[in-house]
């Protein structure tokens, strides 16, 4: 593993969001819909609580729709444009290379999720809240990001159509996210034993990050995602090395 | 060591098609090989194979001493690469592009500056290095993946038709760069210009079906065409068939037949010799007026079908 060639490949995947306006586009539509889960849906007033608990608690579905926008173009564009071919003729290892695409699209994330700072000023003017719990919850939520964007940049290896890759990464995002929730876990609960539905409630995003935006940093929720991460970009290299000239 | 790419028993199947199928041979500095082929004749996969990009089936490839099985990193490194279509990425400018590849390939500082400001130079794009690659024309394109391809200065260079859809002037471009790197890399070009071959190469491979069917200079190339040597009169004055008639009927001449785009005669030699002086020395005696005569190199074209498609009916066979 050469770090400088993670680093060039992440500095040129990163510059190409900001290429054409769908870097803008994206971050705009990002804090729009932050700011009108928080407020709307989360009801962020009339809790009359000082924290940001409304606003991290919409990032799970947020990030549903949001981050395989991110992650399509990763793979999909380089099969689709033939740059692959040049990409896997440089003198890098295909790891420096998923590596350097996803840690791009994290940072991406990252920007949009601190650009995100306006609503932490204000419900610090309006109350003073624990700005520790929110700093979890913004550690949180990016760790939950990449668990996303790793699942979707391993499914945007898989095919051209960045259409394809968009769908398939939602699909399969929801099914982590899911995992966790009362529906699928009654669903499992009323035949499969206990130990098979902690398990499927394990693998869910909700449960890990609910505690983390809590501001609870246990270190098997954080291992959790970090794990996640890994094991999918792990995939991710193993498809790009084995597909890559399809 | 002068064996910059060695090549051995090298194939690739893709299921039951065998697109590449023992394909052996070698390139030494200073030689430009020139491969040809039908399309899908395996060109394109043997220099995907070479570049690390598909992994063989079987076989060994070594570059500058490197095995690529066992150090495909240093294998590319010592490769500058110009894939068919020479993809970029379209929404860079070529600055940028060239500086994303310089960086990659480990250049830094007033090195990577030079390195970057020469490529652009001997590819010819200055003038468009702040423009987004994707606004660019085919040949400004092309020539952009030419200057990444020899930016780090590789001692071994493999383009994927690097000429394809230029125009004339263009080509002419591309070749003369080809010829003034050629003396110290190992050069790999495909094409299916045949003029090319005389423009670029110090040698050919020619493959169909996946196999090496020629591998020698293009002068040997051309010697495998019944028209070496064979010489076209043309005399004043004198009906073809008499022409015809008295030249077949000299000692060194195989075959004579009439040319079919224009007045005179195609003469065949005996085993492909140098017949020009005594032909020109007989007619002259004979008291007739040359209008014209000259001696044809081989019809590459020829050639090239006949290889090619004599390997088509051994396959249907």
């Amino acid at each position: 593993m050469n770090p400088s060639n993670i680093w060039y490949i992440m500095k040129r995947e990163f510059n190409g969001y900001f290429a054409t306006p769908v870097a803008y586009v994206f971050l705009i539509i990002f804090l729009l819909i932050a700011g009108f889960a928080t407020f709307y849906v989360g009801d962020f007033f009339a809790r009359g609580e000082a924290d940001l608990y409304p606003f991290f608690n919409m990032h799970p579905w947020l990030y549903l729709l949001l981050i395989p926008a991110i992650s399509m173009r990763l793979w999909a564009e380089e099969r689709k444009s033939g740059s692959i071919e040049l990409l896997m003729t440089l003198p890098i290892s295909v790891f420096e290379a998923v590596l350097g695409k996803f840690l791009a699209a994290w940072a991406f994330t990252g920007l949009a999720l601190i650009l995100n700072f306006p609503l932490w000023i204000t419900v610090n003017i309006l109350g003073s809240p624990d700005n520790g719990v929110i700093f979890a919850g913004f550690v949180g939520s990016w760790l939950m990001a990449g668990g996303f964007l790793a699942i979707g940049a391993t499914i945007s290896s898989v095919t051209k159509n960045q259409v394809i890759a968009f769908v398939l990464s939602v699909i399969v995002s929801l099914i982590f996210v899911l995992a966790g929730y009362g529906i699928v876990l009654d669903f499992f609960s009323s035949w499969a034993p206990q130990t098979l539905v902690e398990v499927i409630s394990s693998f869910s995003f909700l449960t890990h990050f609910d505690a983390i935006s809590k501001g609870v940093i246990d270190l098997r929720d954080l291992l959790y995602f970090v794990a996640l991460i890994a094991i999918w970009l792990f995939a991710n290299a193993l498809i790009v090395n084995a597909r890559k000239a399809d | 060591m002068t064996k910059r790419i060695e090549i051995e028993d090298l194939a690739r199947h893709f299921g039951e098609i065998r697109a590449v199928d023992g394909v052996s041979f070698t390139v030494d500095k200073g030689e430009v090989l020139g491969f040809l082929g039908p399309n899908g004749a395996g060109k394109s996969t043997t220099m995907k194979m070479i570049t690390g990009f598909l992994t063989p089936t079987h076989g060994n490839i070594r570059v500058c001493g490197h095995d690529i099985a066992s150090d495909p990193i240093s294998v590319k490194a010592s490769i500058g690469y110009l894939p068919e279509g020479a993809p970029a990425y379209a929404e860079m400018t070529p600055h940028n592009f060239l500086r994303f590849i310089a960086d990659i390939r480990g250049l830094r500082g007033q090195e990577k500056r030079r390195a970057v400001a020469q490529a652009a130079e001997k590819a010819r794009i200055i003038e468009v290095m702040y423009q987004p690659i994707e606004t660019l024309s085919k040949g400004y394109k092309r020539r952009v993946g030419l200057a990444q391809a020899i930016l780090h200065n590789p001692p071994v260079l493999i383009m994927d038709e690097p000429t394809d859809g230029l125009d004339p002037n263009q080509k002419y471009e591309v070749r003369t760069l080809i010829n003034e790197m050629a003396e110290d890399k190992a050069i790999i070009i495909s094409t299916h210009i045949l003029e090319e071959v005389h423009a670029l190469c110090t040698r050919n491979v020619l493959i169909a079906g996946g196999k090496v069917r020629f591998d020698g200079t293009p002068h040997e190339l051309e010697m495998k065409s019944k028209y070496h040597n064979a010489v076209c009169v043309h005399v004043d004055d004198v009906s073809t068939e008499q022409v015809q008639t008295f030249i077949s009927s000299l000692p060194f001449v195989e075959g004579v037949e009439p040319l079919s785009n224009q007045p005179g005669v195609r003469v065949f030699p005996e085993n492909q010799q140098h017949i020009t002086v005594e032909l020109s020395e007989q007619i002259r005696q004979k008291g007739w007026q040359i209008a014209s005569l000259y001696a044809e190199n081989g019809h590459l074209d020829e050639v090239f079908r006949q290889i090619t498609t004599r390997q088509n009916a051994e396959v249907s066979a």
